[in-house]
């Protein structure tokens, strides 16, 4: 049972990477952040949901819309804000980016340029921790769009035979960057693949944090049993493009006003008031907390130095 | 009529829209192309004007258009397939270095794999590790496919057209910060050969031999270096397999210099294999060593002044040049 500090703690958590989000936009636009990158906003309850499940030393790994995930598993927003604009104090010395932020320390195993990229690697981290006896759970955080890759056909197949603990979590967010699932899926539910591989699948509202947190954490326990992977959809939507560059011509603004409608962090302080009884004060202290974090994150990353060059191409091999 | 200047990414699409029309097995498929019209935008309106059965909007599954490409020219179709950033061709590099490029051999010359996979390539746009390499020298390096890197409008949509047209897998690379620059392009239908270079700025003193975007970047360095009384005579490969040697012999022999520019990783890049055949075909011709200008060997970083030095620039060249004379 999640205690009601647990869950305002869950609601900090959203709130800060809606928070993080809109501020990196903002620094975009006004071009202290560079090149790409893609937003969570809308998502905020999956990852949330699905790291509240693990403990402190379990992995993850990430996707190119990696920021959320980042934040639920622990990571500092000063050091994730100084990666984005570039700087020596970010988590790879301002030269990953956001599309290969990683916080190893706290078990995230890097966000992935490339689509399913990262199923095979919890795959093989899974198997590492199986292999060392030492009871964590990697949960690997993919799209949709990467449940149409090789690498998710032979990741999860071999997760599912070598009975890894390993949690595969599908974020269907609606659209492979342009590409609606309704164009790239002959089925309904991504979740239905589990029968294919043996495991157990379950679809959930991705837009509700709790819902996610439960079925995450059975599969968790599953997983840290010995008893190998799950497959969860959990199935929410991305309120912004897919990068910096979309112009959203593939779908309607009436949809997605529909989906903002939902707004996870909005119907969980709707909940924590009206059912858990939190005083509105003690929500509004946590609203104030996240946005003197992120404004404290902006400064730190503004005024950190530069990488150098030398000390960078010492990074290439060990 | 005064000269109609175009970008490079409208080049492409007139060649890609001019095959569309003329050849009804020709079909573009890839992640993106339609509705959205690519991810640099280069497919922009040809599903509107195609449909979705010659334009054809794929799932993320690179291993399956590359070799899905291969199959459907393997039964008669010339399939152009976008890869939306040319790292990506990694994830079905299987089904073009072990399927693609050797069916026809394999199958003893008797079918044929009339494919171009089209892709961007290169680094400058802030994309990082994953999105940003350069990766020619590997496809290069596979008897059975040849590659393309055009660095002109003009050769852009010339070049692509001939390599519609080829009978064999044809990788089309094409550098991101190429796509906005303009060039003249005649309304009238011409084609370019695959494997023949072009002089884009003649010289006397040495040749700069290079391809894609380190082409514009070799002509600012001629600029500076002509001030100094050097003339440096600009050769674009345009493809590097096949390889036009007899148009780099040629200009040795004039200029008896080179200096061989690119921006893929230095070591084992494509301007090795160029500097060894001139080592071992051009010797005499040669007053200096040859020199390589490459990039760094590191993967493309994120951070934008970093990314700037981690690929030739501009004073790059010109450096290197005057170390060729020198030499």
């Amino acid at each position: 049972m999640l205690t009601s500090e647990k869950k305002l703690d869950m609601y900090r958590q959203m709130l800060l990477i809606r928070m993080f989000e809109e501020q990196a936009e903002l620094l975009y636009m006004e071009g202290k952040i560079f090149g790409t990158f893609h937003l969570y906003v809308g998502e905020e309850a999956v990852a949330v949901g699905a790291c509240a499940a693990l403990r402190p030393d379990d992995y993850i790994t990430s996707t190119h819309r990696g920021h959320g995930h980042c934040i639920a598993k622990g990571a500092d927003v000063k050091r994730m804000m100084a990666e984005l604009m570039a700087k020596d104090t970010g988590y790879c010395h301002g030269v990953g980016g956001s599309m290969h932020i990683a916080d190893v320390e706290k078990g995230n195993l890097g966000a992935n340029g490339v689509v399913g990229g990262g199923i095979p690697i919890a795959t093989g981290a899974g198997l590492g921790c199986k292999l060392q006896k030492n009871g964590k759970v990697v949960l690997c955080f993919f799209g949709d769009g990467a449940s149409n890759t090789g690498a998710f056909h032979e990741s999860i197949n071999m997760g599912a035979v070598f009975k890894l603990p390993v949690v595969y979590l599908c974020e269907n967010n609606m659209y492979a960057m342009s590409t609606s699932v309704k164009y790239s899926f002959a089925i309904n539910d991504i979740s239905e693949r589990s029968i294919a591989y043996g495991i157990p699948g379950v679809t959930v509202n991705g837009n509700d944090v709790l819902e996610v947190h439960e079925a995450v954490s059975l599969a968790v326990e599953r997983a840290r049993e010995g008893k190998g992977p799950t497959l969860i959809e959990a199935k929410t939507y991305r309120w912004k493009g897919h990068s910096k560059s979309d112009k959203n011509v593939y779908r309607s603004k009436e949809e997605i006003q529909s989906w903002k409608d939902r707004c996870p962090i909005q119907s969980f302080r709707r909940y924590l008031l009206e059912q858990e009884k939190i005083k509105e004060s003690t929500i509004k202290a946590i609203d104030a907390e996240v946005e003197r974090l992120i404004q404290e994150s902006v400064q730190f990353a503004q005024g950190s130095p530069e990488p150098k060059l030398d000390a960078v191409r010492k990074m290439v091999y060990a | 009529m005064p000269d109609r200047v175009i970008t490079f990414a409208e080049a492409i699409r007139e060649a890609l829209r001019e095959e569309l029309k003329k050849d009804p097995r020709v079909f573009l498929m890839g992640e993106d192309i339609g509705l959205y019209g690519g991810a640099f935008a280069v497919t922009m309106g040809l599903f509107e004007e195609f449909g979705p059965e010659r334009v054809i909007d794929t799932p993320i599954s690179e291993s399956a258009i590359i070799g899905a490409a291969a199959g459907a020219s393997l039964v008669g179709m010339r399939t152009v397939a976008e890869i939306q950033f040319s790292d990506f061709i990694a994830i079905g590099m299987d089904q073009l270095v072990n399927q693609a490029a050797k069916i026809r051999f394999m199958f003893g010359g008797k079918a044929t794999v009339p494919m171009v996979i089209r892709a961007p390539i290169g680094s400058g746009t802030g994309a990082a590790a994953q999105h940003s390499q350069s990766q020619e020298a590997w496809y290069a390096h596979v008897p059975g496919l040849k590659v393309v890197m055009p660095s002109t409008p003009y050769d852009a949509k010339g070049l692509l057209k001939s390599a519609i047209r080829d009978d064999n897998p044809v990788i089309f690379l094409e550098h991101k910060l190429l796509y906005k620059t303009k060039g003249v392009v005649p309304e009238e239908e011409y084609f370019i050969p695959l494997g023949k270079a072009d002089i884009k700025k003649p010289g006397t003193d040495l040749t700069i031999i290079g391809y894609s975007n380190l082409i514009p970047k070799s002509l600012q360095a001629a600029e500076i270096l002509a001030k100094e009384g050097i003339e440096a005579e600009i050769l674009d490969l345009r493809s590097l397999r096949p390889l036009d040697a007899e148009a780099i012999a040629q200009s040795i022999k004039k200029t008896h210099r080179v200096l061989v520019a690119y921006e893929a990783p230095q070591f084992g890049g494509f301007g090795a294999e160029v500097a060894a055949f001139i080592g071992e075909q051009c010797f005499d011709d040669l007053d200096a060593p040859v020199i390589r200008l490459g990039g760094l060997e590191m993967p493309p970083p994120y951070n934008p002044n970093l990314e700037k030095r981690l690929v030739p620039q501009v004073g790059d060249i010109v450096d290197g040049a005057k170390k060729v004379m020198k030499g």
